[in-house]
């Protein structure tokens, strides 16, 4: 089993507070991998929030490439940061010759265009440069987009985090939020675009669990949006899912539950709303999700999510103080970094029930 | 001895060949008057014996005539192998046995022009299902479900579902709500009762079908529904509340529809959708048939006909395209009914069946309801012997085939996906519908089998198939009062109740262990096939 976590604070924080809460966490060989988005960007970022952050790991040939690509397309490069990896002896860690994170500045004649334009060309630009290096079998790109960085390995995270010297809370690599996971995937073959958390668009998410409703909601997603590709994990569907229902069809949070665990119909057919409710199950049954799951999203707009399946086949809670808000699968992981917290506030969702926390750490709470 | 014409018809010549033991039988006469076919006699046969009492030889004659059952050897009145007979002798006397040897009554039989029988296919009886199996068990990685205690959700849509894009929502206070109506989606048990006419079916046998269907209803909760067949429906039932659980069959033959026309203002509650048969799997290309024998004069009545055979033309006449039958048929349905019940289309599978769904996921209207492919297998009350043995297609790939087809454009599960034909022919309804389902049909529709359960001893291995003599030997299949009488309704229709409520037993017994609480529509992970060539044809794991 996965385990998944997040902070969102009011205070910037290092990547380190997120192996604090996930290293308790671990199981067995549970922890085989690193992998976290960083979304709201301090320290050497702090300049540069506008400006699209390319986050990918490469070889050297792979970062001739992108570089190529990029200067082919009018990107400006206007800042970057390539890590100088701790690479003593021993560690765990299979890592890529090059990891590059650059912020980049629009091409002139995009610079004035609106936002939503610029989002689709931010998509357009990962999907050629994933192509690319995929092709190539030179790199990753798992992101490119203003104000989230994302950083993946795998190995163990303690030593993931010796390598990029995440221990050492040097003020460089800061952010208000952060969602992370340390597994790689156990069930398959490892493929760094398997490991969660999943970006697109401004949105991020990781799963704890299995989705068994895999292979029909990739059959459907796939025609459903160019940017719904890879399909290495099942995970992978909950964020296409919520992108879709959020960024295409615009539709309120609150429907998201709705779509991936509809209400059963005896329950729909009790509700005032079920001719909305009963047209969402019917026209997206292929994006039902089922099996045992736990979800923690962030939104384009910084709020960040949380959930699980019908069932309640897997855990989640949140944990909170006046200044951060924590979501892990397991209370261990909150006891680690807030340890001094009221635990009786703790939430731990039912199956029927979305936590969403806003940009003011408010929690808003509903039954779907 | 008389000299034999080698022509004549002789027991071994016969299909089925009755084997009687004289000294059990009492003579009760029984097995004579239960045989609907005229295939037994009562006769006398005559017994010489010689024997010698004595040491020394001296031979002496005994003469006896003694009375006995006969098979009657002609074809006319051969024995069809339903066993009524043996089911009857209180003495375990008399029993048919099949002629695995002769194939002379067939060869025979076409001195009488084309052979008509009912029953399905019995020369394509392979089972394609038997050769998949559901071989992704959730273990460890995620847990199974419990059948017995964990909820599911066993439903399928009956309607035309529009895209999420299509959908006509506006918001209104942050919440979604409907701009305008969309179109009619039911959301039924993915196991229908398929269409079986009154007139193929006796009066009391597809009442039988009905009350099973109305209990499951109102009495189980499932919403089961039941298609009228073509022939329509007795007058009230039509004005009843019960409506609501049929789907009212319109075929080429348009029998029943003056009386279903006539109806609508009385109606109290619409029908559960409107069925629009343009085929058959068992006749493809034919149209209906009931034969004279069967036209009794309550059928003569719903459908508005003298006694005559009835044979419903191959197509609709006046539609000579897939385009103007979505534009004349299913508007003019649909309007009829203020567009809030569903049409659907019901077509014998075929090598074009994929682009009739493609043709109708694309038409502009969004106005058909379901598509219903009807295999090789699938059953019918009369037909000619040559097309159910030697046209038609199978279901499993048909039906993998359109749900891949629309998978392709992104249009899967907008018009739902029903298949049909052979689904419980070996008994087990649940496991062929689960398969199905995993590969992409919503539901299921059943026929035979339900008269099976009614009692019809016939198969898809030559026995009784006779459905079109109006002499069926369980009251299901005639119109013949006194043979009807033979059928207990109420019995039968418990029968299918209790067959229903097992099937859903079943249904969540497969889908507690893939892990999944609603049906997996599309879920073709879960199986698995030993047969390579199955698996490469349905795209699925091969496993040995």
């Amino acid at each position: 089993m996965c385990r998944i976590g997040s902070i969102k604070s009011k205070v910037a924080f290092s990547p380190s507070k997120a192996l604090y809460l996930m290293l308790p966490q671990q199981e067995g060989h549970d922890n085989s991998g690193f992998a976290m988005v960083m979304q709201d960007l301090y320290g050497i970022f702090t300049p540069y929030k506008d400006k699209p952050l390319l986050s990918l790991a490469c070889t050297q040939r792979g970062a001739q490439m992108v570089e190529d690509f990029m200067d082919s397309h009018n990107w400006e490069q206007v800042a970057e940061w390539i890590p100088v990896p701790n690479d003593q002896p021993g560690l765990d860690i299979k890592a890529m010759p090059y990891y590059i994170f650059r912020n980049y500045d629009y091409p002139e004649y995009y610079r004035d265009k609106p936002m939503a334009e610029k989002e689709e060309l931010l998509l357009d630009m990962r999907l050629k440069l994933r192509e690319i290096l995929e092709k190539a079998g030179e790199g990753y790109v798992y992101s490119f987009w203003p104000d989230v960085l994302t950083l993946k390995e795998i190995g163990d995270p303690r030593d993931i985090a010796t390598y990029f010297r995440l221990w050492d809370d040097n003020g460089c690599l800061m952010a208000k939020s952060v969602v992370v996971q340390c597994r790689q995937n156990t069930n398959y073959d490892i493929v760094r675009y398997a490991a969660h958390p999943f970006f697109l668009q401004g949105y991020t998410l990781c799963a704890n669990g299995e989705n068994t409703f895999y292979t029909k909601n990739k059959e459907f997603q796939k025609s459903l949006h160019r940017g719904y590709v890879g399909f290495e994990s099942d995970s992978q569907n909950f964020l296409y899912t919520l992108h879709y229902v959020l960024h295409e069809l615009k539709w309120p949070i609150e429907y998201y539950k709705h779509v991936i665990t509809p209400l059963p119909f005896t329950e729909i057919n009790q509700r005032e709303d079920k001719d909305v409710l009963t047209s969402i199950r019917q026209s997206l049954a292929h994006l039902e999700i089922n099996g045992p799951n736990t979800i923690i999203a962030n939104l384009p707009d910084g709020r960040m999510l949380t959930c699980c399946d019908s069932k309640k086949l897997r855990p989640v809670v949140v944990g909170r103080t006046d200044t951060m808000v924590a979501i892990a699968s397991e209370v261990c992981g909150l006891n680690e970094i807030m340890p001094d917290r009221d635990m009786s506030q703790d939430i731990y969702p039912n199956e029927r029930e979305v936590v969403v926390i806003d940009n003011d750490l408010e929690v808003q709470r509903w039954k779907q | 001895m008389e000299t034999i014409k080698v022509r004549d018809i002789t027991k071994s010549d016969l299909k089925w060949n009755i084997e009687y033991i004289a000294e059990r039988c009492t003579m009760c006469g029984s097995c004579v008057s239960t045989c609907t076919f005229g295939a037994i006699k009562a006769g006398v046969m005559r017994v010489d014996k010689i024997f010698s009492q004595n040491i020394k030889p001296d031979p002496q004659n005994t003469h006896k005539t003694i009375p006995v059952i006969k098979q009657v050897k002609t074809l006319a009145n051969a024995c069809v192998g339903c066993g009524m007979c043996a089911k009857v002798c209180p003495n375990d006397a008399i029993k048919p046995v099949r002629n695995t040897d002769d194939n002379r009554q067939t060869l025979m039989a076409h001195d009488a022009g084309p052979v008509k029988r009912g029953g399905r296919t019995n020369l394509n009886a392979q089972r394609t299902l038997d050769h998949i199996i559901v071989g992704r068990i959730s273990q460890m990685t995620d847990p199974s479900l419990d059948s017995i205690r964990h909820t599911f959700d066993v439903r399928s849509p009956f309607g035309r579902v529009l895209p999420a894009k299509s959908l006509p929502f506006i918001l209104k206070d942050g919440k979604l709500t409907m701009a305008h109506k969309a179109p009619p989606v039911q959301w039924i048990y993915p196991l229908i009762f398929s269409d079986m006419s009154i007139g193929a079916l006796s009066t009391r046998a597809w009442e039988a079908v009905a009350m099973a269907v109305a209990y499951l209803n109102e009495k189980c909760g499932l919403p089961v529904r039941m298609s009228s067949g073509e022939g329509g429906m007795p007058s009230k039932l039509l004005e009843s509340e019960q409506l609501k659980y049929m789907i009212l069959q319109i075929a080429s033959g348009h029998f029943g529809w003056n009386r279903i026309v006539k109806a609508i203002p009385k109606m109290k509650t619409d029908p559960a959708g409107v069925l629009i048969k343009i085929g058959q799997g068992a006749k493809p290309g034919d149209g209906g048939l009931l034969q004279a024998a069967k036209v009794a004069e309550h059928v003569q009545a719903i459908r508005g006909v003298p006694k005559a055979t009835l044979s419903s033309p191959p197509n609709h006449q006046g539609l000579y395209s897939i385009e103007e039958s979505v534009q004349k048929m299913h508007l003019s349905l649909n309007a009829a009914f203020g567009f809030r019940v569903p049409v659907a289309i019901k077509c014998a599978a075929s090598a074009t069946s994929v682009s009739v769904y493609n043709n109708l996921l694309r038409d502009p209207y969004q106005i058909c309801g379901g598509f219903f492919i009807d295999g090789i297998q699938g059953g019918t009350g009369a037909a000619n012997e040559i097309s159910l043995d030697h046209t038609g297609h199978p279901i499993v790939s048909k039906i993998r085939d359109c749900y891949l087809a629309a998978v392709k454009q992104g249009l899967q599960g907008q018009i739902p996906l029903y298949g049909g034909g052979g689904i419980g022919m070996t008994g087990n309804a649940a496991a062929d519908a689960f398969k199905m389902i995993c590969l992409g049909a919503n539901g299921v529709f059943v026929g035979k089998m339900l008269i099976q359960l009614l009692g019809c001893v016939g198969n898809e291995h030559g026995r009784c198939n006779a459905c079109n003599t109006g002499n069926c030997p369980t009251g299901i299949c005639t119109q013949d009062p006194r043979l009807v009488k033979r059928l207990d309704v109420e019995y039968g229709a418990e029968r299918i109740v209790d067959y229903v409520l097992t099937f859903d037993k079943e249904l969540r017994k497969l889908m507690a262990p893939i892990g999944n609480s609603s049906l997996p529509v599309g879920r073709s992970d879960a199986l698995v096939s030993t047969d390579a060539a199955i698996a490469k044809q349905l795209g699925i794991q091969y496993v040995c």
